[in-house]
This record gives structure tokens, C-alpha cells and sequence, in this order.
């Protein structure tokens, strides 16, 4: 069986050192070969850097503003640049990095190999969907230093279409635009599952992040043309004075919050979903077993796909809509956390009679679960409407999202951001500091947040820059926690950039983990990805048919 | 054991696709997909304009009136028969019937562009009227915002009237501000659609050019078959769009 | 509130909050089980599943439809009751007594305006009587606001535009926190002011010390001045709808609905008076949109409140209450019902006590 090289890139030029073996890092150097790859792994590194250095302004203004939030007073900024520190926190990290970045980096880089496709079905339109995330980020960026924006990232009616003083049009056009990105990555990853999957790759044979990418894919479809097209709306309000949100004008301001929440909802799906495709993935190997109720997953899965659309009245519920609504709208919020629920237990039960090893990705799914455990039970407390009405815009609901987002959806990333690596790079990170890290992270997370559910169940509303003293006490802990978590994040950084240079070499396969990316091509994996098409004919995490001593020590090559 | 088989290898097929018919099978559902999220796009636009008009019946009718009915009747036709000529170069290019299919294409595109300038009229109609919503504003222009009616003296607004008392002038407003939100409504609605076209008559563009350049074939036809899918729902829109718009009410003026 | 103790719960200070609170503690309890109890499993697991050697091959999975089952229905369960519990009190918070005292609250950017009944104003403080009910009708002048005191365990957004309810009865004379729970602009966490709930007789006295003229009179002038007794009165050429017993009567609409007529509904007449034209009348009301502030608004439709029906047969139709039980067809009430000013200071002034017309004067208490 020859191997073959494909050489279908005329752009990628021709300075390719030869190693031992190419791979797709190798495969090119100039900085054309990266800006205008095709290569979806190419790509995906593309996004790893920019939604990193999304994440770290928008980590830059929590810091300022938990700052701000260590005295009572509105003493350290003007009180219009404290809101715009949150709202420019909030816009970054919900679009440019929670919504992109499972999908943009693991997804792009994973898919094509779990299904054993040589990429993705539409690798231009995929090079696209970076270039429209960077245009939508860069709108973004020239608000921030222009000036900033106000109205916190829900943008309600009418104060920012009539009464906000700030660029909200430029922030509003950045999002319509990045709405693209999410939707081209969507279809591609929709269409490839449909149709670029391996001999014998049956639905049921996928592995679960394959689902979660579907699912998240189907999400991002339907549902970002909506708030695409009520940004549009609303920024043309703001231009020409319309009236389809300002009462003043004829309009009506709960509208804008059907239609913004239409998305917001399932968005909350598209961030999650994606990384508990990761722990699937990471609870297997590390338990070395097949998971638990795979076809419950699966459907759970579909569950959120159909539910999310459904559920978007329960952030409204004291907006003055008919109490048959908001009632319609718990009993279905109730239903949707059902399909969280199963997961969670279904992990739980994969390590049942496992065999357990700690390696840092599997601490970060110990995190996550805990974590979006807490997170997802106190969803089930916002959904009963009596209690929403008291915590409803207080601090408890920015607890809560944020058990959801940070300690679940950011776990779940570097648990897979971890676990991939070395397949990634070919390369280790070390591991007793990376350990140390997710403590910190760990430690850190729970110290910022767990005080704001009290904080909040006291009183103390949202986007407040000051507050009655008697908060001081709890939020001087979540900034004291806010420094941990900072911390922690950093040395992440640091030591993973480390890793690329001076990190061990991986083998092809170090965690022992099944896998069409792990068993049956190299780290890093060849640009064409694999030497030769796989064909499947096993389940997925058939880790009870592996012998551990042997089966993972053949090494993938290409022959001469 | 699979090798791509150099021999079969045809120019169109994309290296990371094993055969031409995965590469249509492909294709073909990612254009399906793309037209879902094409109808969740209008279809808020559309949610908007349903609800307000429900709210404001009357200035909606008033607003529709001033539209002109009878280029958008003739848009329509054109476009259906635009839909033919389209359905027409799909089967050309099935049939491998190149100059057919080169022939059917400009049809199409020359259709296509026809709307775009009917369009172009319409709209320099609505700026001249003092229609298109912003600061210059103004329905009073040319019509009287009450009961809808033409007014013959180009210059004389409803709102000068002094006939009717300070009261008219309060009651104007209102009705004013909501013809504006129609006409926001059809500004942002048809200038999404024509939009829409005009990357239609992009991709036509492209179409010809491919076909002159002998690209398709019985094997190889599939952008012939997907432009027309686009096409179709560029003028399913439409048809939704039409009535909705310049249809509300009419009966009552024969 | 000491600053230096943390507390966990705010004070209890209306009938909702001992719900809330429980509520909030079955919650509490079932989540800190399960928490306790995943955790505690991933934890035994970890340590009694570890690894002990790389040659370590565990098991097939087995399936176990019966626990996947139980762990679907007994989550279902727990919710279901959350749901229960958490629907039965928000049913609570949207019911308000028909005895409530009314109070009207304008928020805008960056304040609290209160108008009681008979007119006192208050700006970021609201004076309650303790043990009775308040129905707030509220509104904003420009963007969303929202009303939030966490010690009553109550909030609702405050929308331009429109009008938005809520309700509450103070258990504890006290001083308690008022929060703008929306975020509104550059004052929004200055927005802030104070609810004092005050014994019943320290609240009369506070209540009568104004000089503000009450609402339903300010209404009574606008009345006149804006030119609304030229058609809605007995002898008028162009005829508008008789107002008497307006409020809460059921209105035959010209395309054969029916509406209650309440706060939004006159609201709306007010502004867009041919949006929902009452049957038999032609499009010929002008529009006071532009022409009136929010709280001249208020002030109207409190004096319309005042207006009673005199018999039966003077309406269009049967008149027919559902905000206030059908007044009794006695005589007395002039055509244009003048209230007096003491009678609707009553702070426990109902719509119309079945006892003829509200309007003969109760002494102020």
C-alpha cells in the first residue's frame, strides 16, 4: 500500500524539510501556507490562537472589573466605563470565545479524523469561517478602543437603540458578521458528518463528540440567522429611528427580547454541547471503558436540539408576560435539564469498575463534573418561578452561568485541549505543573463564584459598580478568587507555549485511547490525515477488547 | 484498502472527497442546509412584520396602498418565469446540452436583472416620495397619512392642513410613525431579497462562464442543479413577499 | 445590617418571603444532596477503580435500562415538584387583593417616582402601611427599568410604554432596600432608594401630611383643560363614549371584541384612541400622544376610576365590573362625579364598595 501525499495545495510552496516523517505542521512555513491553508487542522490552530487572545481581553476586563467590585463605592472607574467593562467582557467571551472555541478548535481539528476523512467537506468555506470571525472580532476590537460600548451584552431596547451615548452600531455590525462564522462552521460540520464518514462508520459507531458537534451544528443553524437578523434590526432602529423596539416610536421593547433570547437560549447549547462531546471522549480513556448508556447520550443530545428552542421565556419572566407563558416556559426548563442530568449520571457510571488514572485531563472532567453539576442544579432553582422572581438580574444567575460556563465549558476545553495535545503537536506538557494548574483553576473558580449565589439571594443586582456595604464581605472573596482563578489560567498559558518547544515527545498514542485519531494515524497527524482510509468495524471505546500491553504500541508510518 | 484511483479522476473532483457522487451528495445537502438557515433569517423579518402588522392594520393598509402594485405584479412574473428559464438550465445540464444550457442561463440572468431594475425604479420612487424611513421622512408628502389619498398638490402635506385642528396634527404623528415601521419593514425585507439576487446573478455570471468553458457534463452538473435550488427560494421568497407587502387590502380599491 | 457578619438570607418582610425562603431551602437541600452524592461516588470511584497497573483491563460496559430509568423518573419527580412549589407562588405574586392599596411608580433615568392615591409623592421612597396589601401599577418615562426589594422577594420590570403590576403586603415595620434590577444606563446602581413599612396609624398620619392635590383631582383638571368634557359629557355635539363606570367595565369593541377596560386600555385610548374603537362611536377622537407626560396620564386615569355609573340604563350596554364588584343600582351620583378630596385619600379606598356611591365622603381615617 503506497502512501500518498496528496498534493493537492499549488499555494502551500515547496520548502518542506524532511523529517522522518511529514505532518501537517511541517508541511509548510511561510506564513501563506498558514493564512491561506485549506488544512482544517491548519485552521483550527488558527482559532486556538485568536480565541485565546480573545480570552484574554476579555479575562482582562473581569479583572478590572472585580476590581472595581472590592469596595462598595463606584470608586474606581466612572460609573459608564464600569458598564462598558462588563458588556465588553460579556460580548467577548460569550461570541469570540465560548461559542467558537470548542467547535473552532477541537471540532475542526478533531472531526475530520474521528470520522476518517481526509477534512472537512467544504475546507475553503472553513478557511471563510476564520476570516469572518476575525472581521467580526476586529469590529469589536476598533469599539473597544474607539470608545467602548454600554449596554451589556443583551442589548436590551430601548436604551441601546435610543438612549445609549455609545458605538453600538459598530459592536451590533462585528456580531451580525460573526454570526456568519457559526453558521458556515455549522452546515460544514452538519454536511461532513452526513457525508465524509469512513467505511463501516455507522451513526452508531460515531464517537459522542461526533453527536455533540452534530447537535451544536444543527443549533447553530437555526437558530444564529435569528439574532443575526434582530442585531440587523435593531442597529438600523438605532440608525434611522424606526420604532420596532422603542415604545417612543411606536415600537414594543419585549420583542427585542423574544428575538434576542430566540437565540440566546439554544447559544447557551451551542457552548455547552461541544464540551461534553470533550469529556465523552475523556472519561472513556481514563476509565478505560466503554461508555455508559451511549444511545442515551446520543438522544440527550437531540434533546437539547429540539428543547433549547424552546425554553428562551424563562429569561423573562418578570417582563410582565402572561403568567401562562412563564408557566409553559418552567415546566420545559425543567424538561431540558433532564437531558444534562443524564449525561452527568452516564459519566459517572463509565468509571464504574474502571480503571482510573489522573492525568490532568481527567482531573478537568472531575472538575467539570462537580462544577456543571452545581451549575445546572441551580438552572433547576432559576426555573421555578417563584424563586426567579426574587433572583432574577441579581448576582445568583451570574453565579450560575457561570458555574456552567467557566467551570463546566471551560473544564470540558482544557480537558480536551490537554488530552489532544499530543496529537496536536506531538508533544507533552508537563504534567505536575499542569496539575498544579487545575487546582488553582479549580480552587480559584469556586472562590469567585460560590459567594455570588449568596451575594445575589441577598439582593445584590447585575451590573452594579457599587452596592450596599453589607455586600462588601462576599465580594472582596470573589475577587480574592477571581486573582486564583487569573492565575491559574495564566500558567496554563505559559507552560503549554513552553510545551511546543520544549515538551517531551509524545508517541503516537500516550494515552492508550481508541480512536480513529489516536490508533490510526501519527501525532501530529499527516496534512492528508491519514496513509491510508480506515475502515470500522468496532464500537466505539471498545477499550474491553484492548490489550493494553500491546495493542497500542504499533506506530502508524508512511512506507518509503 | 482504498486508493484514490488517479485514472477516474475527474478535474472537478475535490481531493478530499473519494468519488463525484459523495462530492454531489455533499454539495447538495449543503445547499438544503444553507436555505434552512435562509428561511430562519427572513423568517424573523417576517415574525416582525406579522406582529406589527396585527398591531397597526389600518397604517399598514394606508402604507401598502402607496406602493406601487403594478411593477411589483410585474416583478413577480418575471421572476416565475425566471424560475422556468432556471428549471430549464438544470435540464440542459443534465442533458449535456451546453449551448441550451449557455442559452437558458442568460435567460435567467437577463430576467434576474430585469427585477433588480424594476427594483432600481421602485426604490428611486419611494426616495423621491419622501418613503424611505430616517430623517427625511415623510408620508405626508404625497399622501394624506389618515385616509391614505393621493394628494394631487405635490407639496401639500396632510400635516399643513390647518382644517382639521390641532388634533389631526397628534393623530398624523402616530399614523406616521407607524407607516414608517412598514416601510422600515419593506426596505429591510425586499432590500434583503434583492440582495439575495444580486448574489444570484453573481453565481449566474459564474455559471456561464463555466458552461462556456465546457466545466459541465452528464457526470459533472451538480452547480447547475444548486444555483437552481438558490434560485428557487430567491423567488419562493418573493412570492411570500408580494402579497404581504403590496397586496394588503387592495380589494377595496378595486 | 451589620456590615461585618455575613448573612445568607435577606430579612423576611412580607408575606412571600417566608415561601421564598422555603422554597429556596428545598431547593437548597435537594441540590446539596445530589451534589453530595455524585460527588461523593465519583470520589469512591476514583479511589477504589484507580489504576493499579498499565495491564489493567476493565470489563464491557453492561447496560442497565433499569438504573438509566430510575435516573430519568426520580429527577423528573424532584422537578416536578419544584415546578409545582415555584408555580403556586408566582400564581400568588400575579393574584393581588382586590382590597390592595394602590400606588403608582414612574421610574426613569436614574429615579424612583411614587404617587400615592391621594396624591403625596415620593421620590426613591415608598411609605407602606405594614399588613396590607400594595398593588403597585408602574411605568417608565424612557427605558427599562426594574422594581426589586429584596426583602418583600419581589420584582418586576417596569416597561415604557406600558404598564406593569406587582404586588405586596409588609409583615415588619422596618426600612428596606429598593433596587433597579434592569440595567438602565450610567446610574443604574445609583438607582436605589428605600421601602419603610410603617405601622397602620404612623402611615395615616404620614399619608394625610401632603399638600399635594390627590391624583383624581389633578385628573379632574386635566379633564377639563385637555379638552376631554367637550365630547365625553352628557350634552356634548360630537359624542365620545360615556366614562362613567369606565373602569373595569367591559367594552364592545367595533370589531366585535371585548376588552376590560383598565389602566392599559385607557392608556391606550389616550394614545392611540382608534386602535380600539368602542362600538357605535366613529374614528373622531384626537390622540394626546406628545401631549401628556406618564403621570398626567396616571392622574387622569385615577380621576376615571372616580367616575361611577349612575344607573344601569345610561351605558351603552350592561355594565359589567370584573376589576370591582358591579356597583348597586342606586341613585345618587351626579353625572360628573366630583370626588372630594378626603374621600379618595382613604388609603383602603376599594373601587366600589356595594354600599352606593363611593363617593359620599368616608372619613378619612
Amino acid at each position: 500500500m503506497s502512501a500518498h501525499v496528496i498534493d493537492s495545495k499549488p499555494l502551500i510552496e515547496d520548502k518542506v524539510e524532511h523529517k522522518e516523517q511529514e505532518n501537517y505542521l511541517t508541511a509548510g512555513y511561510s506564513l501563506k501556507s498558514w493564512l491561506l491553508t485549506l488544512d482544517h487542522k491548519r485552521i483550527a490552530l488558527l482559532y486556538l490562537i485568536s480565541i485565546t487572545a480573545m480570552f484574554f481581553v476579555g479575562g482582562i476586563f473581569a479583572a478590572l472589573l472585580r476590581l472595581e467590585l472590592m469596595t462598595p463605592q463606584s470608586d474606581l472607574f466612572e460609573p459608564d466605563n464600569y458598564n462598558k467593562l462588563f458588556t465588553m467582557h460579556g460580548i467577548i467571551m460569550v461570541f469570540f470565545f465560548i461559542i467558537p472555541a470548542v467547535p473552532g478548535v477541537l471540532g475542526n481539528f478533531l472531526l475530520p479524523l474521528m470520522l476518517g476523512a481526509k477534512d472537512v467537506a467544504f475546507p475553503r468555506l472553513n478557511l471563510l469561517s476564520w476570516y469572518v470571525y476575525i472581521v467580526g472580532a476586529a469590529f469589536t476590537m476598533f469599539t473597544i478602543v474607539s470608545g467602548g460600548v454600554d449596554t451589556g451584552w443583551t442589548f436590551y431596547t430601548p436604551y441601546s437603540t435610543s438612549s445609549s451615548q455609545t458605538h453600538v452600531v459598530p459592536v451590533v455590525l462585528g456580531l451580525f458578521i460573526t454570526g456568519f462564522s457559526s453558521i458556515l462552521t455549522g452546515l460544514n460540520f452538519m454536511v461532513t458528518i452526513h457525508r465524509m464518514r469512513a467505511p463501516g462508520l455507522t451513526w452508531f459507531r460515531l464517537p459522542l463528540m461526533v453527536w455533540s458537534i452534530y447537535a451544536t451544528s444543527i443549533i447553530q443553524i437555526l437558530g444564529t440567522p435569528v439574532i443575526a437578523v434582530t442585531l440587523m434590526m435593531a442597529g438600523l432602529e438605532r440608525i434611522f429611528r424606526i420604532g420596532i423596539f422603542d415604545p417612543n416610536l411606536g415600537g414594543d421593547p419585549v420583542l427585542f427580547q423574544h428575538l434576542f433570547w430566540f437565540y440566546s437560549h439554544p447559544a447557551v447549547y451551542i457552548m455547552i454541547v461541544p464540551g461534553m462531546g470533550v469529556i465523552n471522549e475523556v472519561v472513556t480513556c481514563f476509565s478505560r471503558r466503554s461508555i455508559f448508556g451511549y444511545r442515551a447520550i446520543a438522544f440527550a443530545n437531540v434533546g437539547f436540539v429540539v428543547f433549547s428552542f424552546v425554553v428562551w421565556g424563562h429569561h423573562m419572566i418578570v417582563s410582565g408576560q402572561s403568567v401562562y407563558s412563564a408557566l409553559i416556559f418552567s415546566i420545559l426548563s425543567y424538561l431540558v435539564g433532564i437531558f444534562s442530568a443524564i449525561k452527568v449520571f452516564n459519566w459517572t457510571a463509565t468509571m464504574y469498575k474502571g480503571s482510573i488514572s489522573f492525568d490532568t485531563p481527567m482531573l478537568y472532567v472531575f472538575g467539570f463534573q462537580g462544577l456543571f453539576l452545581i451549575g445546572g442544579l441551580t438552572g433547576l432553582f432559576l426555573a421555578a418561578l417563584g424563586f426567579d422572581v426574587h433572583v432574577h438580574d441579581t448576582y445568583f444567575v451570574v453565579a450560575h452561568f457561570h458555574y456552567v460556563m467557566v467551570g463546566g465549558l471551560v473544564m470540558a476545553f482544557l480537558a480536551g485541549i490537554h488530552f489532544w495535545w499530543p496529537k496536536m503537536f506531538g508533544r507533552k506538557y508537563p504534567e505536575g505543573i499542569s496539575k498544579f494548574a487545575m487546582i488553582l483553576i479549580f480552587s480559584g473558580f469556586n472562590l469567585t463564584f460560590f459567594p455570588q449565589f449568596i451575594l445575589g439571594y441577598l439582593g445584590m443586582p447585575r451590573r452594579y459598580a457599587s452596592y450596599p456595604d453589607e455586600f462588601q464581605v462576599l465580594n472582596i472573596m470573589s475577587t480574592a478568587g477571581g486573582s486564583v482563578l487569573g492565575l491559574g489560567f495564566l500558567l496554563v498559558g505559559v507552560y503549554m507555549v513552553w510545551s511546543l518547544f520544549f515538551g517531551k515527545e509524545a508517541g503516537q498514542n500516550p494515552w492508550k485511547a481508541t480512536g480513529l485519531e489516536w490508533e490510526h494515524t501519527t501525532s501530529p497527524p499527516p496534512t492528508e490525515n491519514f496513509y491510508e482510509t480506515p475502515v470500522v468495524n468496532e464500537d466505539p471505546y471498545n477499550y474491553a477488547n484492548r490489550d493494553f500491553l500491546k495493542d497500542f504500541n504499533k506506530e502508524v508510518k508512511a512506507s518509503a | 484498502m482504498h486508493s484514490s484511483d488517479h485514472s477516474a479522476h475527474h478535474p472537478a473532483l475535490a481531493h478530499h472527497f473519494q468519488d463525484l457522487e459523495q462530492q454531489k451528495d455533499t454539495t447538495w445537502l449543503a445547499m438544503w442546509v444553507f436555505l434552512a438557515t435562509e428561511i430562519m433569517f427572513f423568517g424573523g423579518l417576517f415574525l416582525a412584520y406579522v406582529i406589527y402588522r396585527s398591531s397597526y392594520p389600518d397604517a399598514f393598509a394606508i402604507a401598502s396602498n402607496a406602493l406601487n402594485v403594478n411593477m411589483g405584479l410585474g416583478n413577480t412574473f418575471v421572476l416565475i418565469i425566471s424560475s422556468f428559464t432556471m428549471a430549464m438550465s438544470v435540464y440542459s445540464a443534465q442533458m449535456a446540452q451546453t449551448g441550451r444550457l449557455i442559452v437558458f442561463l442568460i435567460l435567467t440572468l437577463i430576467l434576474g436583472c430585469t427585477f433588480l431594475g424594476v427594483k432600481y425604479f421602485e426604490y428611486k420612487d419611494k426616495f423621491d416620495s419622501h418613503l424611505v424611513p430616517g430623517r427625511h421622512f415623510d408620508f405626508a408628502y404625497h399622501h394624506d397619512p389618515i385616509t391614505g389619498a393621493t394628494l394631487h398638490n405635490e407639496h401639500e402635506g396632510a400635516s399643513n392642513k390647518p382644517s382639521s385642528g390641532h388634533e389631526a396634527t397628534g393623530h398624523s404623528k402616530k399614523a406616521l410613525r407607524e407607516i414608517q415601521i412598514f416601510f422600515s419593514l419593506y426596505f429591510a425585507m425586499t432590500g434583503l431579497h434583492a440582495f439575495h439576487m444580486i448574489i444570484g446573478a453573481g453565481l449566474l455570471i459564474w455559471l456561464v462562464i463555466s458552461a462556456m468553458k465546457g466545466k459541465f457534463s452528464k457526470e459533472y452538473n451538480s452547480p447547475v442543479e444548486l444555483v437552481g435550488l438558490y434560485w428557487h427560494f430567491v423567488d419562493i421568497v418573493w412570492i411570500f413577499l408580494f402579497p404581504l407587502l403590496y397586496l394588503i387590502g387592495r380589494h377595496h380599491h378595486g | 445590617m451589620q456590615s461585618s457578619t455575613v448573612q445568607f438570607l435577606p430579612e423576611q418582610a412580607s408575606s412571600f418571603a417566608l415561601q421564598v425562603d422555603l422554597l429556596y431551602l428545598y431547593l437548597t437541600v435537594v441540590s446539596a444532596f445530589f451534589t453530595v452524592l455524585i460527588v461523593g461516588i465519583i470520589i469512591f470511584f476514583a479511589i477504589k477503580y484507580r489504576r493499579r497497573s498499565d495491564a489493567d483491563r476493565p470489563p464491557m460496559t453492561v447496560a442497565n435500562l433499569l438504573l438509566e430509568i430510575t435516573w430519568i423518573v426520580v429527577p423528573l419527580a424532584l422537578s416536578f415538584v419544584m415546578f409545582i412549589w415555584g408555580a403556586a407562588i408566582f400564581f400568588k405574586m400575579a393574584s393581588p387583593p382586590k382590597e390592595a392599596i394602590d400606588v403608582y411608580v414612574t421610574g426613569k433615568q436614574w429615579m424612583w417616582k411614587m404617587q400615592h392615591i391621594n396624591g403625596h409623592r415620593e421620590i426613591n421612597e415608598l411609605h407602606v402601611p405594614v399588613g396590607k396589601p400594595v398593588r403597585l401599577t408602574m411605568t417608565s418615562e424612557d427605558v427599562l427599568h426594574s422594581f426589586f426589594i429584596p426583602a418583600f422577594r419581589i420584582k418586576a420590570d417596569v416597561v415604557p410604554g406600558s404598564y406593569s403590576k406587582m404586588w405586596f403586603e409588609a409583615t415588619k415595620p422596618g426600612k428596606y432596600h429598593l433596587f433597579c434590577a434592569e440595567y438602565c444606563g450610567t446610574k443604574h446602581s445609583g438607582m436605589i432608594g428605600s421601602i419603610i413599612v410603617m405601622e397602620q396609624r404612623e402611615y395615616d398620619a404620614w399619608l394625610g401630611n401632603t399638600k399635594d392635590s390627590s391624583l383624581a383631582e389633578a385628573g379632574q383638571k386635566l379633564f377639563k383643560t385637555m379638552g376631554c368634557v367637550s365630547c365625553h359629557s352628557v350634552d356634548s355635539a360630537t359624542k365620545g363614549p360615556n366614562l362613567e363606570g369606565i373602569y373595569g367595565k367591559q367594552v364592545r369593541l367595533q370589531d366585535g371584541n371585548t376588552v376590560i377596560a383598565d389602566e392599559r386600555y385607557l392608556r391606550e385610548s389616550l394614545l392611540l384612541p382608534n386602535s380600539k374603537l368602542t362600538e357605535g362611536f366613529a374614528a373622531n377622537m384626537p390622540s394626546y400622544q406628545g401631549l401628556m407626560t406618564e403621570e398626567q396620564i396616571l392622574q387622569l386615569i385615577s380621576y376615571m376610576r372616580t367616575l361611577k355609573p349612575v344607573t344601569t340604563n345610561t351605558s351603552n350596554k350592561t355594565v359589567v365590573s370584573t376589576l370591582a364588584p358591579a356597583p348597586q343600582a342606586t341613585p345618587a351620583a351626579k353625572a360628573e362625579a366630583t370626588p372630594t378630596p378626603k374621600a379618595v385619600a382613604t388609603p383602603t379606598a376599594t373601587e366600589s364598595k356595594p354600599s352606593g356611591s363611593p363617593l359620599k365622603s368616608e372619613p378619612a381615617k
